[in-house]
């Protein structure tokens, strides 16, 4: 058996005296899309950002492609996890234009042909030629959230790490957006560790999911599961009951 | 039934460097003692119908209309001083994140009294009292306590029933909500969803709710106007939703994820360019 793209054993995460983590257990696959569904401050994008090491484990263990995980990341690591984040007005940096934005991960990285990379990276997006050398604010949501993912998977990585990568986009755009995002993981065979606090947008992307409230994992289940109602915890079914929308009472 | 709110050929314009933006391009309708749902996607137009209700357009957005009358008073003619009356104490207005909405520096009490004072000449005893009735109202359940709070030591769905309290203590007739509900959790979003139900019916107030969410006010309203780049597009009772006929509201409702329908890919918005004409 190969080893998991991403294990995680035990993990907690506290920040002084507030544990925004408390000993959550999950794997993934190679080529798994997973999910993590929870209310703010359930933590749930606490643990991506553990994953990315932008947030201090104070205990457990990170494993990614079988390799337990230091304190800290170093490059191989970015190599084969990349991020992308909520909010598109804010994760790109507003005095840099597309270009320089693409061309920032492969210069860390020491790629060679950045020319033809750039060009692939925007096609694969769906993004043309003619957005190279704009700069962010005069991109709407949706362009800019095509940039960062082609941000993200410039430097192929096996891995990509989601949170909330459409929260902030109208419907229609998210639609757009998810779409592009199986795509370029059917074509790359990634593997996808995503948060939401939409119920709807995870069973719609991803394979397996937990359910987090307060720091811990309720329940981890098959989106095919959930969508057929078969869940066991409470704290789930008013999830679901509260994604059904607005009931008058009688 | 003679109407609240009768609005006709809204216009609401904005110049900048590079031209005129033209923000709503001619909306007509009335509003009755119901609730009427405004839909539609960033930049159609609708949070600025709702602020041009409000009298809160921007100082350089020009507002043109052949009719904007609430309860027979022309609101194109009203001096700054007539709106203020209004603004506040018939007509009200909640915004989406009571984190940028409440005034940070002042106790949740002081702000709902002070909104209170300013419309009605009422004791310093008295409107503490209706204060912490409205707070009650909004099924704060220690009153006490929330009136001395300052609105960082709240949660955001505390929050937005403290500004629902506020906004409603002066008994207004119209009520402007303005995504009052999207930067909240979805349970919370539900429970404060609820009390605005509540209380618009038990006051007969009109209520004009703004939101992106096609599904969320279809369920909430009597009635739904379905806006596209200034302009209605649609409207229709919200019980008919799924017999939309236009092109983009069909759009809206399918593009959106739903739990055990497997769709692959989802289906995208084909976007007209003769729907903005």
């Amino acid at each position: 058996m190969t080893a998991p793209a991403l294990a995680i054993d035990g993990l907690t995460v506290a920040f002084d005296d507030f544990v925004a983590l408390k000993d959550v257990s999950l794997t993934v696959a190679p080529g798994e899309s997973f999910g993590l569904v929870g209310e703010s401050g359930s933590g749930k994008s606490t643990l991506l950002r553990a994953v990315a090491g932008l947030a201090p484990a104070s205990d457990g263990t990170i494993a990614v492609n079988g390799k337990v995980l230091g304190e800290r990341r170093d490059k191989a690591f970015y190599r084969q996890v990349q991020m992308v984040f909520q909010d598109p007005y804010g994760s790109l940096h507003p005095r840099q234009t597309v270009d320089r934005l693409l061309l920032e991960p492969l210069a860390i990285h020491g790629f060679g042909d950045a020319e033809s990379r750039i060009v692939r990276a925007l096609d694969e997006v769906g993004l043309g030629a003619g957005f190279r050398f704009r700069y962010s604010h005069q991109l709407s949501g949706g362009q800019r959230q095509r940039v960062a993912i082609a941000r993200a998977l410039i430097l192929e990585p096996s891995i990509l790490l989601l949170d909330e990568p459409t929260s902030a986009l109208d419907a229609s755009v998210q639609a757009e957006v998810l779409n592009l995002l199986e795509q370029v993981r059917a074509a790359r065979g990634l593997t996808f560790a995503m948060v939401s606090h939409d119920l709807a947008v995870v069973t719609h992307m991803c394979d397996r999911l937990m359910v987090m409230q307060h720091g811990q994992a309720v329940e981890e289940l098959a989106a095919a599961d959930l969508a057929a109602r078969r869940v066991s915890r409470d704290y789930t079914r008013s999830l679901l009951a509260a994604s059904e929308g607005f009931r008058r009472e009688a | 039934m003679s109407a609240l709110l009768d609005v006709e050929d809204l216009r609401v314009s904005f110049p900048t460097r590079t031209g005129v933006v033209d923000a709503v391009r001619g909306v007509s309708f009335t509003l009755g003692r119901e609730r009427l749902g405004i839909v539609g996607e960033s930049g159609s137009g609708k949070s600025q119908t709702g602020r041009a209700i409000m009298g809160l357009t921007p100082e350089h957005g020009r507002i043109e209309a052949k009719k904007l009358a609430f309860n027979g008073i022309d609101l194109l003619k009203a001096s700054k001083a007539e709106r203020r009356a209004l603004r506040g104490k018939r007509i009200a207005m909640i915004l989406q994140d009571p984190k940028y909405s409440l005034n940070p520096v002042m106790t949740i009490g002081r702000q709902i009294v002070e909104t209170l004072r300013t419309h009605e000449p009422v004791g310093r005893a008295e409107a503490r009292g209706r204060a912490l009735d409205m707070l009650a109202a909004v099924q704060i359940r220690d009153p006490e306590r929330v009136f001395d709070l300052y609105p960082h030591e709240v949660s955001g769905g505390m929050g937005q029933r403290a500004m629902i309290a506020m906004m409603l203590v002066a008994g207004p007739e119209l009520l402007i909500a303005d995504e009052p509900t999207s930067a909240l959790d979805v349970t919370v979003q539900l429970e404060v969803l609820a009390i605005l139900h509540r209380l618009v019916a038990e006051r007969g107030m009109g209520l004009i709710f703004i939101s992106h969410d096609l599904r969320l006010v279809s369920s909430f309203c009597d009635r739904v106007i379905v806006m596209y780049a200034g302009r209605i597009v649609e409207e229709l009772p919200a019980a008919r939703l799924a017999e939309a006929t236009h092109p983009y509201t069909r759009g809206l409702l399918d593009c959106m994820p739903r739990i055990g329908a497997d769709r692959h890919p989802l289906p995208v918005l084909d976007r007209r360019p003769e729907w903005a004409l």
